[in-house]
């Protein structure tokens, strides 16, 4: 058994962990299908934005709203959920040197998922169900579209419990020591949060799976939309876990930084899984019906703790960075750390710039818009779409761009190829999406609709029109979607190329710095205490964060305040 | 057990907190229970709750 | 390192170190700032949403609009036929959701409260008025009830924001504001 067991393992070079074959096997399916989705989900925001472009105008009315359909579907959903399953394999077998639970189901969950995912697209291009991402009731699609989402979210929940059987494995085979790393800690996160969103998904989406064959008869929208937003909000919190577990993964395997205190980054992710799903509410803010307190409290993650949790991860991650590169010995002034940080090297350049743009982008701007008051100057604007770029695109999708390129090298086996396209690779990528959400935002705050086809309203019957400065932004955020796009490419381009013809690495490492997988002797011993730390950057970077986040804040109240009255 | 069995020399025993942050199982019951009774089904029935208009 | 497991097979008694601790009290307390300033608002504040809602039938919605267009119809707009409706000070306004329009035109008065109605007559639809920028989600079946009070003059579109189908982009409406007599 055991021996048998053993010839599934190979030992990586790099980092000294055991790999089991069969988990590395699905992590590079589920890759690899992750990264198709994002090319085709990519390919259609494109056409959105150009379409939403004025001078452009790109798709008529009935291609545009199929393409934000399947724009939604296909990288909110599916480009995520695939390299989100890479993730949990890899943060549990591999960290673990364990052996994956199950291979049978995770391949069982694969195609499920696939199979789930390519049944939506099918049925969102035949274009009977252009319905948006979130398919309100009573509009209705055709019944595959919601059976599709049911069968993808059917596979995603297999996987997800082939990740907790496999941490059920690695304890009772005694692959590690202690408590499981930190990453892994962010992995369970993730898994804990996918659990809730999958049930939610199953809870709302069962019925109106029914309901479009004609075996019920109703659906209450406003309880579809707090069932079905249990899912669609969840399902960004997944992202949000498992791209701060990527931060970490990669000051690590970069940078070979410690967190600074194991307690405080666990605290963080513990807030995260009691009170990050509750702000589903956030899109039921301006909604008939919901009393103010369940909407004060669950908009507010119960007060703010998961909010808190981000506020902490965003100290510690570039604290740890810090620290690691101090240690190193570049403690010159407050920056020389993130000065002489590897800018070149497209893993960490890309988690740095997605912790930033998170944090003052998407972090920000979710919580003004997430404040029940304030929610009615925004909701459905364009602001929403552009606070979410900055969460999803410029956070999780940027994220893990990065960590692929950790992942060639490592689980491919294969050397980077095109290394100045994969340096430029971020930079492209992040201004664009900074471009992208920003004008968004602006455009959202002049009153723009978000899904909608035609901000002239020329063929309205009653004319309206928005100001002047809305078209701009709207052009602007057209550029910048092209700028994004091309760093999309850059990405697909780098990451096909390497896996197809870049160097094969056998058993030797990888030719890139190697990662710091022995301990220092100079290490923070016992780290984050003694006082011997001092992590003057990071803290000027935090109080800048802490500023701009309550300046803004404030700023929308009295935006609200000139607002008619109302009550 | 195991995990003071393991390290013989550390005979600290492993804080409450640890323990919890230890255990997927005990965060994933909490992680799915508590958004489940305070958003789901406080959300259902706020809207379960609205009266019929005269 | 994060990638691997902890140093410390106790990590939960390590010291935390102060700057992290600062930091973590500095975000709580900012925490409980925000959940104050929303109930503050409650009470202090003009804007709060209204949480008044009811049950009503699609159809039982239409007809209390088309009562109210009917009673209170002051004008055309233009050459649309789409009635142009006066509501008395301070009574019910009802307006009207459906594919693909936001009916009847309404006409207001500066400083006057109304009660405003908000219900759909088929899918859901978002009340935007611009370029006020007061954005209301719109529910077939729930008839949502919001004391308003115009504070300007002008004519104020509405846009319907949340897609609703092939003509979304043609869903428009308007509110006139005029000044008190």
């Amino acid at each position: 058994m055991s021996a048998s067991a053993n010839a599934e393992f190979r030992t990586c070079p790099e980092t000294g962990l055991k790999v089991h074959l069969p988990a590395e096997k699905l992590i590079k399916v589920n890759a690899v299908t992750a990264v198709i989705f994002l090319a085709v989900g990519g390919l259609f925001g494109l056409l959105v934005a150009l379409t939403r472009w004025p001078a452009v105008h790109l798709l008529p009315a009935d291609l545009f709203y199929l393409a934000l359909t399947a724009h939604g579907a296909n990288v909110l959903l599916f480009w995520i959920i695939f390299f989100e399953m890479a993730v949990l394999y890899f943060a549990s077998a591999l960290l673990l040197n364990s052996r994956l639970a199950t291979p049978a189901w995770g391949w069982v969950g694969y195609w499920l998922m696939l199979v789930g995912a390519v049944l939506a697209n099918i049925a969102v291009l035949q274009g009977d169900s252009t319905v948006m991402f979130t398919s309100y009731v009573p509009m209705k699609a055709a019944p595959h579209f919601y059976l599709g989402l049911i069968v993808f979210a059917v596979g995603a929940l297999i996987g997800v419990f082939v990740f907790f059987a496999t941490l059920v494995v690695a304890k009772d085979e005694n692959t590690y020591e202690g408590s499981v790393p930190l990453v892994t800690f962010g992995a369970i996160t993730a898994a804990v949060i996918a659990v809730f969103t999958i049930v939610s998904g199953a809870i709302i989406l069962i019925p109106t799976f029914l309901w479009s064959i004609g075996l019920i008869g109703y659906i209450d929208p406003l309880v579809y939309k707090v069932v079905w937003w249990g899912m669609g909000h969840s399902s960004q919190q997944i992202n949000v876990s498992a791209h701060v577990a990527v931060w970490y993964a990669i000051a690590a395997l970069v940078l070979g930084a410690k967190p600074l205190s194991e307690k405080v980054s666990r605290v963080a992710f513990l807030f995260y899984i009691l009170f990050l799903q509750l702000a589903s509410a956030h899109h039921l803010l301006a909604e008939p019906g919901m009393s103010e307190g369940w909407k004060v409290f669950n908009t507010s993650y119960a007060m703010y703790l998961a909010v808190l949790g981000s506020m902490i991860h965003g100290l510690t991650v570039p604290g740890s960075i810090e620290a690691a590169q101090r240690e190193k010995g570049y403690t010159h002034g407050a920056f020389e750390w993130l000065r002489k940080a590897p800018w070149g090297n497209p893993a960490f350049a890309g988690m740095f710039l997605s912790l930033v743009m998170f944090g003052f982008l998407g972090g920000i701007s979710g919580v003004v818009m997430g404040t029940e008051q304030l929610n009615l100057l925004m909701h459905n604007t364009l602001y929403v779409p552009g606070h979410f770029h900055g969460t999803v695109v410029a956070g999780t999708t940027l994220a893990f761009m990065a960590v692929t390129y950790l992942l060639v090298p490592l689980i491919f086996r294969r050397g980077l190829v095109l290394n100045k396209m994969a340096q430029w690779q971020p930079y492209l990528f992040a201004i664009g999406v900074t471009g992208i959400s920003l004008f968004m935002m602006g455009a959202g705050t002049l009153g723009v609709a978000r899904r909608h086809w035609d901000m002239t309203f020329s063929d309205a019957v009653v004319s309206v029109s928005y100001p002047a400065g809305a078209f701009l932004m709207m052009g602007l955020n057209g550029v910048f979607a092209v700028l994004a796009t091309l760093g999309g490419i850059f990405y697909i381009v780098v990451v096909v190329a390497s896996i197809l013809y870049g160097p094969k690495l056998g058993d030797k490492a990888a030719p890139k710095p190697a990662p710091a997988a022995a301990p220092r002797p100079a290490a923070i011993a016992s780290y984050g205490s003694a006082g011997t730390l001092k992590l003057p950057g990071t803290a000027i970077l935090v109080t800048v964060f802490f500023v701009a986040f309550v300046l803004y804040y404030y700023v929308n109240w009295k935006y609200l305040a000139a607002l008619w009255p109302m009550r | 057990m195991t995990d003071t069995a393991r390290s013989a020399g550390a005979a600290e025993p492993i804080p409450f907190m640890q323990r919890i942050l230890d255990n997927p199982f005990i965060l994933l019951f909490l992680g799915v229970s508590i958004p489940a009774v305070l958003y789901l089904m406080w959300g259902v029935m706020e809207v379960a709750s609205i009266p019929v208009a005269q | 390192m994060a990638v691997t497991p902890p140093t410390n097979r106790v990590w939960w008694n390590e010291p935390v170190e102060k700057m992290e601790l600062v930091w973590v009290v500095i975000a709580f307390l900012w925490g409980l700032v925000m959940f104050a300033t929303m109930i503050v608002w409650h009470i202090v504040g003009q804007q709060n949403l209204s949480t008044e809602t009811y049950r009503i039938k699609p159809e039982a919605y239409v007809a209390k609009v088309e009562a109210m267009a009917e009673k209170f119809k002051v004008r055309e707009e233009g050459s649309t036929g789409i009635p142009v409706v006066k509501p008395s000070a301070g009574s019910d306004v009802y307006l009207l959701g459906r594919l693909w329009d936001w009916w009847p035109i309404l006409e207001l008065e500066k400083g006057q409260s109304y009660r405003l109605h908000l219900s759909s007559a088929d899918w859901q639809h978002g009340f935007s008025l611009q370029p006020v920028n007061l954005n209301i989600q719109v529910h077939p079946g729930y008839d949502h009830i919001i004391t308003l009070t115009p504070t300007e003059t002008g004519a104020f579109g509405i846009v319907c924001n949340e897609f609703c189908g092939i003509g979304h982009h043609q869903m428009t409406g308007k509110i006139y504001v005029v000044e008190r007599r």
